[in-house]
């Protein structure tokens, strides 16, 4: 592991996760949500809007508007404001700003919020209107997607290092599991490895269980310095360390890693932890073979491993390696830019002890990653975070 | 291997006729370069003057070097298909009416990748060849074929709904009395079309060439003069509904200009010949055309005009003939524009002058009529959109790029 030269996040934490529970279909907007994540996150934490002195937003559903118009929409009066377009990724890239933003004294109080709605029609058009280089030269070729993406990227990963349906099906199966001890999870009915490899296909190899499927919902946590949290009475996880990477390894022809690897002993070595120590990991499951490639990349076993590791370890709540322990994606549901956020703020209920029916027992650390933006043939943004429980 | 395409069985009446619908169209404006590369046939692809790098998709500035000098360049064709997936639930209407649909990524030996649309013959891991190609919606896309040719390789469902392909198709040439029109109906019908309907304008006139056209299997003579609005009106309501490919090889070849003519009752015919008949095919063909782009195997596909290249360009010996298909080429675009939601495409061919009675007195070289037949065929066949017949109007499009003003000088002669 190399030594970080960078300022670690001392006295830095996170506190208040908060989750609106995702619906399906929604009539309402995404400011509506993000409305009422927001207000979940002042109950929560018992503070007044007044304050949070600054934000941090996420969503695609926004309409021409960004955090800006957010401020006036809410009666937020703040001194630091972002806006984060970063789809998977953008919780993680949301906390690092925000870390640092604290830590300056820039502000005492950030809100970092993620939210959209989902309309009947409005997953079509954020595909049809996801990038330039995907209206140019991706979606015009058969429209299907992210499905039709990453299937490419999971046809050259398999065949590349010998990786089956049902190793790939273990990680769906196990995040099954998780999900139905979540309430909020759209997903209600268990799933076997049977029905996993029955499913019809959409885009091969990717079949339906390999595919999130997308709905409203909005989630959020608060940041702060933790004289601020202790004077508030709030319970905190402190941030260890943090890793963000877009367009690496832009020289394979394509995707079997992501940024991660390039920066995954800067993860380690700045929070001062292995890769063993951690109790529970949030990875980002748009599709379980991002997953697998995320065990080799974030260090739990080697470039081609993956597929070995997931039939070696109970990726479930109470198995030996607890993982996406709300569902994740796959099964609570996609809830746009709030998927990134999903399984940050899943993990900070977790070594807060606040997850309830999907508790780890004695998670104190824990690991949160991002990934996102297929803008053409790969997803470009990375990120991941350790951070741990008050009792570590 | 896949099958031959089977002749479409006859239509049933009670169905209703499937209606088109668009890829999805919108691209950047950079990203057109690749449209001005199919529209000729070209493989273009953007290429750093700096420092040489090839990049895809369109770029606004080189990713290996900054530099802003991406000019689109002919680029080897050769690349490798890394991966393939099968489309099988898209998003989109169009997409979704003809699911499954084979995509790839391709390694182009040139170093981009390219997503692309897969002859159903690709394979992974084995070389193939890339084109662009204009789809549904007017617009470029890649589509990559096996090297070296594969049996039935243009029967490829995917590649005929890049393509206009004739076969099986039934053509309208508008005009039977010129050489061109007769030899373009030997080769549509030799290119497999089913049916191939000859307009004649008062057919008790007698002309060279007439027994070519009678009595032969799948040619039909009728009754057409294009410059007049109620026999093209008269023949659409017969026969509209299953003209799937219109080749316009309306001539009328006048020479002079303006200041040795007396009036303008030559230019008048001009004007009545080429561009208000093309106006009457238009309004009497189009709509039909429109509405059955995409009506199975013998969908409408395609309308074709034959343009002299002086459209382009003024040639003052024929300078009033030359202003006359000016307009002919403006019209073209307009049709071009109000055809593309049908998914038909309109073809312009420019030739130089033809070896025929009204260029007589022009020196070599002529255009055969015989090569501009062979041209309607090939570009059918490949979903062009602009082609060049002939060694001068391959000239003048290289000419117009490289200087306009000094081809004005010099067609002054």
């Amino acid at each position: 592991m190399t030594n970080s030269l960078r300022t670690p996040y001392d006295g830095i934490v996170m506190a208040a996760p908060v989750t609106i529970p995702y619906a399906r279909y929604s009539i309402e907007s995404a400011q509506w949500w993000i409305g009422r994540a927001l207000s979940a996150l002042v109950a929560r934490a018992g503070i007044k809007v007044s304050d949070i002195d600054g934000l941090c937003v996420s969503s695609f559903t926004m309409g021409n508007d960004s955090g800006i118009g957010l401020t006036q929409h809410f009666g937020l009066c703040v001194r630091w404001l972002d806006t984060i377009p970063l789809g998977g990724a953008s919780a993680i890239a949301a906390l690092r700003k925000a870390a640092r933003a604290v830590q300056a004294h820039d502000a005492d109080i950030v809100a970092c919020v993620a939210g959209d709605t989902n309309h009947v029609d409005s997953f079509r058009q954020t595909l049809e209107n996801f990038s330039r280089f995907n209206q140019d030269a991706v979606y015009p070729y058969g429209a299907g997607g992210a499905n039709a993406s990453f299937a490419l990227i999971a046809r050259n990963y398999m065949r590349t290092f010998g990786v089956t349906r049902e190793d790939v099906g273990r990680i769906a199966v196990a995040q099954r599991a998780n999900a139905l001890r979540n309430p909020h999870a759209l997903m209600k009915t268990p799933l076997t490895i049977e029905q996993y490899l029955a499913a019809r296909p959409i885009s091969d190899p990717i079949h339906l269980f390999d595919c999130v499927m997308p709905c409203a919902g909005a989630e959020a946590f608060l940041v702060m310095r933790d004289e601020t949290a202790a004077s508030l009475g709030l319970s905190a996880a402190r941030l260890l360390s943090t890793i963000e990477r877009h367009n690496a390894f832009a020289d394979d022809p394509m995707q079997v890693r992501g940024g991660w690897a390039m920066d995954v002993g800067e993860l380690y070595a700045m929070a001062g932890v292995k890769p063993d120590d951690l109790d529970v990991v949030q990875t980002y499951d748009d599709y379980p073979i991002i997953t697998m490639m995320q065990f080799e990349d974030l260090g739990f076993c080697a470039k081609g491993e993956g597929a070995a590791f997931v039939r070696q370890h109970d990726l479930t709540i109470d198995g030996d390696f607890p993982h996406n322990t709300s569902g994740g994606q796959l099964s609570a549901g996609q809830a746009g830019a709030a998927g990134a956020y999903l399984g940050l703020v899943e993990g900070l209920r977790q070594v807060l002890g606040e997850a309830g029916p999907t508790q780890v027992t004695n998670a104190k650390l824990g690991l949160a990653a991002g990934f996102g933006m297929i803008n053409y043939d790969r997803g470009l943004a990375s990120g991941a975070a350790i951070f741990a429980g008050s009792a570590r | 291997m896949i099958d031959p395409v089977q002749p479409p069985r006859r239509k049933n009446p009670l169905l209703r006729t499937r209606l088109p619908a668009s890829p999805p169209r919108p691209r950047s404006r950079t990203s057109h370069g690749f449209t001005r590369a199919a529209a000729e046939g070209r493989f273009m692809l953007q290429r750093c003057e700096a420092c040489g790098a090839f990049a895809y998709p369109a770029r606004e500035a080189c990713p290996a070097c900054l530099s802003a000098g991406l000019s689109f360049v002919d680029a080897p064709r050769r690349g490798v298909l890394l991966a393939e997936t099968t489309a099988r639930v898209p998003s989109d209407v169009y997409f979704r009416e003809r699911a499954p649909w084979r995509i790839g990524l391709v390694k182009m030996d040139c170093g981009p990748t390219m997503v692309a649309h897969l002859h159903a013959d690709c394979v992974e891991g084995a070389p193939v060849v890339m084109s662009f190609q204009l789809d549904k919606s007017g617009q470029a896309v890649a589509f990559a074929r096996p090297e070296g040719g594969t049996p039935n390789m243009a029967d490829d469902r995917q590649w005929r709904e890049m393509t206009a392909d004739p076969k099986f198709r039934r053509v309208l040439v508008t005009n039977g009395r010129s050489v061109i029109g007769q030899e373009a109906v030997a080769a549509l019908k030799a290119a497999g079309a089913k049916t191939v309907f000859v307009g004649v304008a008062e057919p008790w006139r007698p002309f060279a060439g007439e027994q070519l056209l009678h009595g032969q299997q799948g040619i039909e003579v009728v009754t057409l003069d294009a410059s007049d609005e109620k026999s093209a009106a008269d023949l659409a309501a017969d026969i509209g509904g299953k003209v799937d490919i219109l080749v316009n090889t309306t001539e009328y070849v006048r020479p002079g200009g303006l200041l040795d003519r007396r009036g303008t009752s030559i230019a008048r015919d001009e004007i009545d010949q080429a561009y208000l008949g093309f106006i009457n095919l238009a309004q009497a063909f189009g709509p039909a055309m429109r509405m059955r782009g995409a009506d199975g195997i013998n969908s409408s596909a395609a309308w074709v005009n034959i343009l002299s290249v002086h459209a382009l360009v003024n040639w003052p010996a024929f300078g009033a003939y030359s202003a006359s298909q000016a307009a002919c080429l403006s019209l073209s675009h307009c049709l071009r524009a109000e055809l593309r939601p049908g998914g038909v495409k309109v073809m312009n061919l420019f030739t130089g002058p033809v070896d025929t009675e009204w260029f007589q007195t022009v020196p070599p070289p002529k255009v055969a009529p015989r090569a501009v037949a062979q041209a309607i065929v090939s570009a059918l066949r490949g979903g062009l959109e602009e082609i060049y017949v002939g060694d001068v109007a391959e000239e003048i499009r290289q000419r117009l790029a490289a200087n306009p003003k000094a081809l004005e000088r010099e067609l002054d002669k």
